[in-house]
């Protein structure tokens, strides 16, 4: 096999596309026939770098297996779909267990790193052929090496987004005070995703609770730039689409003026000075007076 | 406005279904719900999904108030690692002749005349329009995981 | 699909079951109208709860619906719409301003019973 491989090789100044090809084929057969071997010295080197110390040699070996299988199986045919899958599977699990970036893109070029010696000592007689082989194997390796790392830091970002949302999540309370009340305090500057998420967390709020009256105080505001002022007031309009009212407290003049600046119809906002007022004027229109099952004349308000 | 070309069939990175023609108002449930499964494959969150579906829907009922027929282009694309959503709606329609005005916020579909494109560019977060008297039309949208 | 249209006392229920297509809503437009009239009902309820998609069309043709009962000298309220929905709408500046909206069917019946009792309170 090698002596046509050489022959090939020889040929043109570079393989062919059939070239490399069949060389790719001598690879993979010699990476699986030393499969064992070329493992245990991964995993060795692994250890000895002082990679995936959050994992025990078991959990190594067992990853390790898994990882150089995938690898000469991607060699072999060249698909890198069932590489990315296999590099957001194992993302998805070593994440948690606290395992770094530099250590899963250290653990891969250590095994590019094993599996290119071991291609050395089996061609170092033939300088010319091992060039070639190398030229093959090159390419794919730094494509896995690529493919395991991207996948990796993609997987950890979208995590990272995650709980980003879940922390802003927690930071903006929509507190229930009464029955069919709710009341949002915002405080801090707010940029629109935020506003965003605050809108998103009311009206859900508005519905789990029943709210019929709903509070906004944003007294802790200190200003808002128009993008948020909008938000304000697509706030104030869609909890209205789900029948609740809303109630603006702590409008401070300034906020009144980007406001007006933006074209909103003060008039259409219901504000009230302060938090307190707010809460008065919510039960006010909730009708905390005792309700009849006919309400009496005298009582009938407009 | 902005006229941008709308994207090749081979532009890299986006995965593209089969287009779905845009004829009648039945069509406009069937892209918008295919627009949602879509998203939802992808990972959006639930008020996201509605916000794409209702950016489908305004785009189809715009070619077929406009042009009649048409056809809605979903896809998936990726960008800095984000997966994100790609719609393209387009027409062989009349075009529109001033679109620096269509897209000016003064037009809103709730009068029941303008087209709904400054409404359908703030659901989403990419929005692009070639169009041209003549020529017919073709809006692109996307919008990103976040 | 046409909407089912239920009579609960003097007012009337139409409770959309799944995605409207445009003829669909035209339809419960002119369902509504003939049942109202018939019924002599005092108010419409039309529960979109299950609409996950309100559109610039939907919302025209519902303040249409609105605006016909109100002809027949009924009231509408719109009920059920959904936080992503409201959210989406107010983004598309969707507006059903002049039509009133409740969270759900319990409410919207009890904003119906108190614009009839205040209805009859000022005929007294």
């Amino acid at each position: 096999m090698s002596t046509e491989l050489r022959a090939r090789a020889s040929e043109v100044g570079s393989p062919g596309a059939d070239a490399t090809a069949a060389l790719l084929r001598e690879l993979v057969a010699h990476l699986r026939k030393n499969r064992t071997q070329l493992r245990e010295e991964w995993a060795r080197r692994i250890t000895e770098s002082k990679l995936l110390t959050a994992m025990t040699r078991e959990e190594i070996f067992a990853e390790a297996t898994s990882v150089y299988d995938n690898y000469v199986e991607v060699l072999e045919t060249g698909s890198v779909e069932a590489l990315q899958a296999y590099a957001r599977n194992l993302s998805e699990r070593i994440i948690p267990r606290g395992v770094e970036t530099h250590e899963v893109l250290g653990i891969v070029l250590l095994l590019r790193d094993v599996l290119a010696r071991s291609l050395f000592k089996k061609y170092q007689a033939d300088f010319g052929l091992l060039n070639s082989v190398l030229d093959a194997y090159e390419p794919a390796a730094n494509r896995i090496a690529n493919t395991v790392a991207v996948g990796f830091v993609q997987e950890r970002e979208r995590i990272i987004r995650q709980q980003q949302e879940a922390i802003r999540e927690l930071s903006t309370p929509v507190l229930q005070v009464r029955d069919r009340l709710l009341i949002l305090p915002i405080i801090g500057v707010i940029d629109p995703q935020r506003a965003r998420q605050l809108t998103e967390q009311l009206l859900r709020g508005i519905r789990s609770n029943r709210a019929k009256v709903v509070v906004v105080d944003i007294t802790g505001v200190p200003s808002v730039d128009a993008t948020v002022a909008n938000h304000l007031v697509q706030t104030v309009d869609a909890s209205r689409l789900m029948g609740a009212n809303v109630i603006v407290t702590g409008l401070s003049s300034e906020i009144a003026q980007t406001l007006v600046t933006i074209g909103v119809d003060l008039s259409k906002i219901n504000a009230v000075g302060d938090l307190q007022g707010g809460i008065e004027e919510a039960e006010r229109l909730l009708g905390y007076t005792v309700t009849t099952p006919e309400p009496k004349p005298s009582e009938k308000q407009s | 406005m902005s006229s941008n070309r709308a994207p090749r069939r081979d532009e890299p990175g986006v995965v593209e279904e089969p287009a779905i023609a845009i004829s009648s108002s039945g069509d406009i449930v069937i892209a918008r719900q295919r627009g949602r499964a879509l998203a939802a494959g992808l990972g959006f969150s639930g008020s996201d999904l509605t916000l794409i579906a209702t950016a489908i829907s305004e785009l189809a009922r715009n070619i077929i108030e406009y042009a009649t027929t048409g056809e809605v282009i979903l896809g998936q694309a990726g960008k800095n690692g984000r997966p994100g959503i790609v719609i393209v709606a387009r027409d062989e329609g009349p075009g529109i002749g001033d679109v620096a005005k269509a897209l000016s916020a003064g037009y809103s579909t709730g009068q029941g005349l303008g087209l709904g494109l400054p409404g359908v560019r703030r659901l989403m977060d990419e929005f692009e329009i070639d169009s041209e008297p003549g020529h017919g039309t073709t809006v692109t949208v996307r919008k990103w995981l976040r | 699909m046409r909407v089912p249209i239920l009579k609960q006392s003097q007012y009337v229920i139409a409770s959309i079951q799944s995605a409207l297509s445009d003829e669909d809503l035209l339809q419960l437009r002119d369902d509504l109208a003939q049942t109202v009239g018939r019924y002599r009902s005092r108010g419409v309820i039309v529960d979109v709860t299950v609409l996950d998609v309100m559109d610039s069309f939907a919302v025209r043709t519902l303040r249409a619906i609105a605006h016909m009962i109100r002809l027949r000298g009924a009231e509408t309220v719109i009920v059920g719409i959904q936080p992503e929905v409201a959210f989406a709408m107010v983004q598309l500046g969707l507006t059903l301003e002049d039509v009133t909206t409740a969270l759900d069917l319990e409410e919207g019946l009890a904003h119906l019973e108190r614009q009839t009792a205040a209805g009859a309170a000022h005929v007294k």
